[in-house]
């Protein structure tokens, strides 16, 4: 499937907890059919996983789940997910993650038949294929092991398979440092989409055959670590603004080789995926600022279909165990959503928690709906990732840049300098993909990447 | 004012003029001590007071740490010839099982910017590897960084690696990353826990200049 339009004729009827392509689960949970849900995620204190500390491992997860499926319960929430997102070691060995797997969801299971609150379980492995360096991406232990936790996790009844994929991420570390946009290009527009095709190919077979979701994959190691580093003053936020949308065409690939959503809470470039393919979206914003500050935290819940806190560890606060809070929290939040919305005012949510934020900082800005759909439809003018990545990189800046011209956005001395800087990066970059490549194989240091494994 | 030249270079991240300013130096006779400190390390202080001050940003410091370390390069030979002292040694990495880099990366950029020399093993580090590296190189300074809280018992491992080859007082163990605080490094008995890059290099810098005052 090729996407050559957006999937709505106006941003007036882009808003949240519905879309175009909503999707449904095996007990009928919709996601994007009209109501927002909570999508909570969670993660171990501070602790070794091995084979002895196993128990303990398991005893703290059914302590969170069942913490957690009460507090939903109890406060009315309409329909819950539960994002299960693995620690390497349960990677490593897919047995335990697909055992912990297999406890939330039966704990989930049980909450359903007992007092009928419906849920539904996102597995998430981690991407273990960059623990050998250079990154082995399409066979050996590691990818076997992913396999095995897909597949395994899959069987037990995993509505919804995600990834934070790593493909071409070996490249952009240095260039995230560095803030230098053309081998961010590279890396997104020539090997992350290329890993996206076949990894995606691959997580849609095994979503077919064993019944779940294929949902789609997150770019963090590329948009997120750009956005808590530039939230940390080490990076431009100009830079930070434009990785955000220049990952979306990557994103694309993911749906256009089978995911349908919906896709991973900490992709904040979902927006411009949900405007193109009309598929449902989780986002996270304000309630995730147990896992990371941002400076998008009302905005970003304008149009999602489900909340997320990211992730919390379970540490006991003084009202009670972390994970508990952020049910609480993200509760709540989708029970004001959800009201506006059946009140008809979802409209008015919307623009009230985009406006608040959108003047203030460039990573803001990016996602109004108005600039989510001139970016969006950018993209779609052409089919390949390479120059769908450049002409995204190219239209963002000229946002930006307008918006300092409008005066309504403003951004201090030092990012104006790199927004100069960024522009003259950007324009050096021939069109030609092919051409691109051959100049960046002799700059990009060829022990950190293997060519082969992205077929270039 | 030759050497506010050189410091400007470096600062601005000139590699090329870098390199012949220093050969200049040398060829006027300089003393090797005044280049590195009043050309090189002075010029890293104010590139690091700089981004304190939120005038520029890492990609901005790295460019002038890449030129400083293109002059170093030169001298660095002479040094030992010439009987002045490094600064001082520092062996960094992120332990077992975690891959994030990029505060350990700082970090170390970090400790290059005071004048030390520094050895980075990268991630996934294996315990033996911090104390095989520290001995073969003589290090002064052990920076440990974990992101996880899954892995911030690996630094805990590291130590007791170190007292298991019998030379854990030989080293001062620093400790760091997101998930790591004071109450973990004082339960573990590392030296030192800073929260952030710059403040690791100060209290290096502060620990070196007395041991080797
Ligand atoms: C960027 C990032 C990544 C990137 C890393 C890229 C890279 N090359 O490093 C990617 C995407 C690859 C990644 C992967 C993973 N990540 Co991650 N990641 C982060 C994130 C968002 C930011 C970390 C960062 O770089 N910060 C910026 C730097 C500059 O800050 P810093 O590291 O803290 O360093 C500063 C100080 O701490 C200090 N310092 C650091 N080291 C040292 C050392 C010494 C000696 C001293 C003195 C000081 C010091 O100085 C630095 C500069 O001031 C954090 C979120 C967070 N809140 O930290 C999550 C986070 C750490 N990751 C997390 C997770 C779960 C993972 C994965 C397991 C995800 C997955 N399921 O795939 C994998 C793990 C892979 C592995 N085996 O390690 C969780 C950890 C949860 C937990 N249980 O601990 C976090 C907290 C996110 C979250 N809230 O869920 N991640």
């Amino acid at each position: 499937m090729e996407f050559t339009k957006l999937a709505y004729e106006s941003t007036d009827d882009f808003l949240y907890g519905i879309c175009p392509k909503p999707v449904e689960t095996r007990n009928g949970l919709v996601i994007g059919g009209g109501e927002m849900y909570p999508e909570v995620n969670f993660t171990l204190p501070p602790m070794n996983i091995t084979k002895d500390t196993m128990p303990e491992v398991r005893r703290i997860y059914s302590e969170i789940i069942e913490g957690v499926l009460k507090k939903a319960y109890e406060l009315h929430a309409p329909g819950l997910v539960i994002e299960f997102e693995t620690l390497p070691e349960m990677t490593e060995h897919p047995e335990w993650g697909i055992e912990i797997h297999k406890i939330l969801r039966d704990a989930m299971h049980n909450y359903e038949d007992k007092y009928g609150l419906k849920s539904a379980i996102r597995m998430t492995p981690n991407d273990l294929r960059e623990m050998s360096r250079p990154p082995i991406m399409r066979s050996g232990k590691y990818w076997e092991a992913m396999v095995k936790t897909f597949e395994g996790s899959a069987k037990d009844g995993a509505d919804f398979l995600s990834v934070e994929s790593t493909g071409g991420k070996e490249i952009n570390d240095e260039a995230i440092m560095n803030a230098d946009l053309r081998t961010s290009i590279f890396a997104l527009g020539c090997l992350a989409s290329r890993d996206m095709k076949w990894l995606w190919t691959n997580i849609t077979q095994i979503a077919k055959e064993n019944g779940s979701i294929p949902a789609g994959d997150s770019a963090c190691g590329f948009a997120n670590t750009s956005m808590v580093l530039a939230e940390q003053g080490f990076i431009p936020k100009v830079y930070a603004a434009v990785m955000r949308a220049m990952v979306t065409p990557r994103a694309l690939v993911a749906i256009e080789n089978g995911a349908i959503g919906p896709s991973k809470d900490c992709a904040y470039e979902n927006v411009y995926l949900k405007a193109i393919t009309g598929t449902p979206i989780t986002l996270e914003g304000k309630s995730a600022a147990c896992a990371h500050f941002s400076p998008r935290g009302n905005i970003a819940l304008a149009v999602p279909d489900l909340w997320s806190n990211e992730s919390v560890q379970q540490v006991k606060l003084l009202s009670g165990f972390a994970p508990v809070v952020s049910t609480e929290q993200l509760t709540y939040d989708c029970r004001l959503m959800n009201i506006a919305a059946k009140k008809g005012h979802a409209k008015l949510m919307r623009d009230l928690l985009v406006e608040s934020d959108c003047y203030l900082d460039p990573q803001a800005y990016v996602l109004t709906p108005e600039n989510v759909f001139e970016i969006s439809r950018e993209i779609v003018k052409t089919s390949d990732p390479f120059s769908r990545t450049l002409n995204t990189a190219r239209k963002t800046l000229e946002i930006i840049r307008r918006g300092l011209d409008k005066k309504e956005l403003t951004i201090d001395e030092r990012d104006l300098r790199w927004l100069d800087i960024l522009e003259s990066q950007v324009e050096e970059i021939p069109e030609d993909e092919e051409e691109f490549i051959e100049e960046m194989k002799d700059e990009v240091d060829e022990t950190k990447y293997r060519p082969e494994e992205y077929g270039i | 004012m030759a050497l506010e030249e050189l410091s400007e270079a470096v600062q601005k991240g000139k590699a090329k003029i870098v390199k012949e300013l220093v050969n200049q130096e040398l060829e006027k006779g300089t003393p090797v001590d005044v280049i590195l400190n009043d050309g090189l390390i002075a010029a890293m202080g104010v590139v690091g007071e700089k981004f304190k001050l939120n005038q520029i940003y890492v990609p901005e410091m790295l460019v002038a740490a890449r030129a400083m370390s293109k002059g170093l390069s030169i001298i660095e030979p002479l040094m030992t010839e010439t009987g002045v002292k490094p600064v001082g040694t520092v062996v960094i990495g992120t332990v077992k099982g975690d891959l994030h880099d990029i505060g350990k990366n700082l970090v170390a950029m970090m400790m290059k910017g005071i004048g030390a020399t520094v050895y980075d093993l990268g991630v996934d580090v294996a315990d033996a590897q911090f104390v095989e590296k520290a001995e073969e190189v003589n290090a002064d300074i052990v920076c440990l960084s974990a992101l996880l809280t899954t892995t911030m018992p690996a630094i805990e491992d590291v130590i007791k690696e170190f007292e298991k080859a019998g030379v854990r007082d030989k080293y001062r163990i620093m400790i760091g990353g997101a998930p790591v605080n004071q109450a973990f490094a004082d339960q573990i008995g590392a030296d030192v826990y800073t929260s952030n890059a710059a403040d690791a290099a100060e209290n290096a810098k502060e620990f070196l200049t007395k041991k080797y005052a």
